[in-house]
């Protein structure tokens, strides 16, 4: 298992460089300037002054291993200095952004919470609820409940998280007044009073993401509990007179749960991508919104970073769902 | 005597395919003349056409998917009000008779927007999915078939599994609308570039499913018989392992246009879609939901709309893999 861990570890490295010389190009080729909004008076060689300070003067590939070595050499050295209160990365041009001209990483910083307890939270509430609905309806196969959380489950998957969003605003935030519509980031919980406020305005986002991630999970959970239920084991289990719930919550739901919590972990970095649309339908000012605003800003930096750590997500998540595939099915054997 | 030959050669396929359900169904024709005795000849599609028929929920959205197409497509024959038309005295009209849908900011009829908006959105969605099927079950058939070509096509494909697809097509359809709507004008530029970022990026599964199949196909007698008479690849890929693969292939195909459409209204209601004068379900959702709150039918009626087809198009892709599963089929 540590080898193949270590092996897959290793070929990441070569996927991860190619796809951030993909996005890399893909922002060279593009024609937007960053310069473009600066008014026509200023005249050229100023113009180009200004070009060398935000560091577009070298050639393309000069660059991009600049922001490598930014990336993966200066940024962890910064943070290994706050932490352990060193000096290492003094002197060290950290990736600068283009639109507040503060560390990238910073500003990234400062919205991580906010994307993480939503995300997080709908993922959580999500699985909760797609779990026992996968359970019951597999249980029951064909019965009117199996009929009903089949249909529900494929509408929630079909209905995109934008409309949903809209719809619950309308709903609840205008007729019946009983969330926020916006969240409000710069709210701070320091008493139960506050946190009940925090409460209310995570209720719609968090629901309108974990409806959509339930119904995903909950055909996947369906599906794997009744390919466990036929099989010869349960006939045993039962034959040699355990209880029913004991066979169904303790032996079929334990195999079922392994390729569920494979997709999981897969599904999880597409979460962050599709929350880009929840945090744009409730103001959330999270990652997604991040990415949005400094793409219309032509912020290269900032786009360039926040993508590839996108990338990051996707493939450790990948890796984890693997590994944890070869730890929980004793069948798999990866070597 | 053409269509006795046709049959015995069916008959023969089916016996060297060797599956135990069409075997036994073999059996039951009658050997000698068929055409005369059973009257109708055996075809796979008639089979899963009869075994679609079954799936009550596949037949409904089938029903509703083709309502809705008409809606679109022949609706505009009949609702003749151009949805560019801005009669801006007649706006934001509720429910009436002149405008059965009301209008919006701009006094443009809802009607028929919604009717151009639904042709651009499903033909967006289906574009898209015929460049992702021909993408993915090229790749797939050329890795699965040819093993040199495996190794690299696979990587490729893990590699576009690896890329933030959402953070890439925002990327892409920003930076390339202006020189695009330059050089095609800007609805074709647009419709171009989203058609080909959503295809594009959308081919990966479809490619590994058609790479499985085929790799399985490869061991069967029948493709061994097909090597011995000394077929060439080429004849050997179109003819004995594309049909044979084909309802992997559909069935990706129909979920295909169900995340196409959604993709694109996402990228629309992102503002990065199609340009105002062009309405998609995507775009009308988003110019309605400033002023949600007083005209709450405008965010709805497209939302519904997208909803609608989507869940259709799902419905008949469940339809299509239960029917083209042939351990299920005949039961």
């Amino acid at each position: 298992m540590l080898n193949f861990t270590m092996r897959r570890l290793l070929l990441a490295i070569p996927t991860l460089l190619f796809i951030s010389l993909v996005i890399f190009l893909l922002l060279e080729a593009s024609p937007g300037d960053p310069l473009g909004d600066v008014p026509l008076t200023v005249p050229p060689e100023v113009k180009e002054k200004m070009r060398e300070a935000l560091g577009l003067g070298q050639a393309w590939y000069i660059r991009y291993i600049l922001w490598l070595k930014q990336f993966f050499w200066v940024e962890p050295l910064h943070w290994t200095d706050k932490l352990l209160g060193t000096y290492f990365s003094d002197g060290m041009q950290r990736i600068i952004s283009f639109q507040s001209r503060s560390p990238v990483f910073d500003v990234i910083a400062q919205r991580v919470p906010q994307t993480l307890i939503v995300v997080g939270m709908s993922y959580i509430v999500g699985v909760m609820i797609a779990i026992p609905i996968g359970i019951l309806s597999a249980y029951k196969q064909y019965s009117w409940f199996d009929q009903i959380g089949t249909f529900v489950s494929m509408v929630g998957f079909s209905m995109p998280t934008f409309f949903t969003g809209v719809v619950f605003i309308i709903i609840f935030g205008v007729k019946l007044q009983w969330f926020p519509s916006v969240y409000d980031t710069t709210h701070v919980v320091t008493d139960w009073g506050s946190f009940w406020v925090q409460v209310r305005q995570m209720i719609m986002p968090v629901t309108v993401l974990a409806l959509y991630n339930a119904a995903q999970i909950s055909r996947f959970m369906r599906a794997s509990m009744l390919d466990n239920l036929g099989q010869d084991y349960v006939r045993t289990a039962r034959a040699k007179g355990l209880g029913e719930r004991k066979v169904v919550l303790k032996h079929v739901l334990r195999n079922s749960l392994i390729p569920v919590v494979t997709v999981i972990a897969l599904g999880l970095p597409t979460v962050f991508g599709g929350a880009i649309i929840t945090e744009q339908v409730f103001k959330v000012n999270g990652l997604g919104q991040l990415l949005i605003s400094a793409i219309h800003a032509n912020d290269i930096p900032m786009v360039l970073t926040l993508t590839f750590i996108f990338a990051i997500l996707i493939i450790v998540f990948t890796l984890i769902a693997d590994i944890l595939y070869g730890v929980l099915d004793p069948r798999i054997r990866y070597d | 005597m053409i269509d006795t030959n046709r049959q015995q050669e069916l008959n023969r396929q089916e016996l060297t395919e060797g599956a135990a359900g069409a075997a036994a169904a073999t059996a039951a024709l009658p050997p000698d003349q068929p055409q005369i005795a059973g009257g109708e000849t055996r075809n796979q599609w008639r089979d899963v056409w009869r075994q679609f028929r079954s799936h009550r929920g596949a037949m409904v959205a089938l029903i509703l998917f083709i309502g809705v197409l008409l809606f679109v497509l022949a609706g505009p024959l009949i609702w003749t009000l151009d949805p560019t038309y801005v009669d801006i005295r007649a706006r934001n009209t509720g429910f009436t008779s002149v405008h059965p849908l009301g209008t919006d900011q701009l006094g443009r009829d809802m009607l028929a927007r919604l009717m151009a908006g639904g042709r651009v959105s499903i033909s967006v969605g289906l574009t898209a999915m015929l460049i992702a099927i021909f993408l993915g079950s090229t790749i797939g058939v050329l890795s699965g078939y040819f093993r040199r070509l495996d190794a690299p096509l696979m990587r490729v494909t893990e590699l576009f599994l690896a890329l933030p697809l959402l953070p890439l097509l925002l990327l892409m359809v920003t930076l390339f609308r202006e020189p695009l709507s330059q050089s095609f004008g800007p609805a074709m530029g647009i419709f171009l570039l989203i058609v080909s970022a959503i295809g594009a990026t959308s081919w990966m599964q479809a490619a590994r499913i058609v790479r499985g199949d085929v790799l399985g196909l490869k061991e069967r007698e029948f493709i061994l018989a097909a090597k011995s008479i000394g077929t060439p690849p080429r004849r050997m890929i179109l003819r004995h392992i594309l049909p044979n693969v084909m309802s992997p292939i559909m069935v990706a195909a129909t979920l295909g246009i169900a995340t196409a459409i959604i993709t694109e209204s996402a990228l629309s209601f992102l503002g990065l879609g199609f340009p105002p004068d062009f309405p998609t379900w995507g775009r009308l959702l988003y110019d309605a939901v400033d002023q949600m709150v007083l005209y709450p039918s405008r965010v709805i009626l497209p939302g519904v709309f997208i909803s609608l087809t989507v869940l259709c198009v799902n419905y008949i892709g469940d339809g299509l893999r239960d029917a083209m599963d042939p351990r299920i089929r005949g039961r």
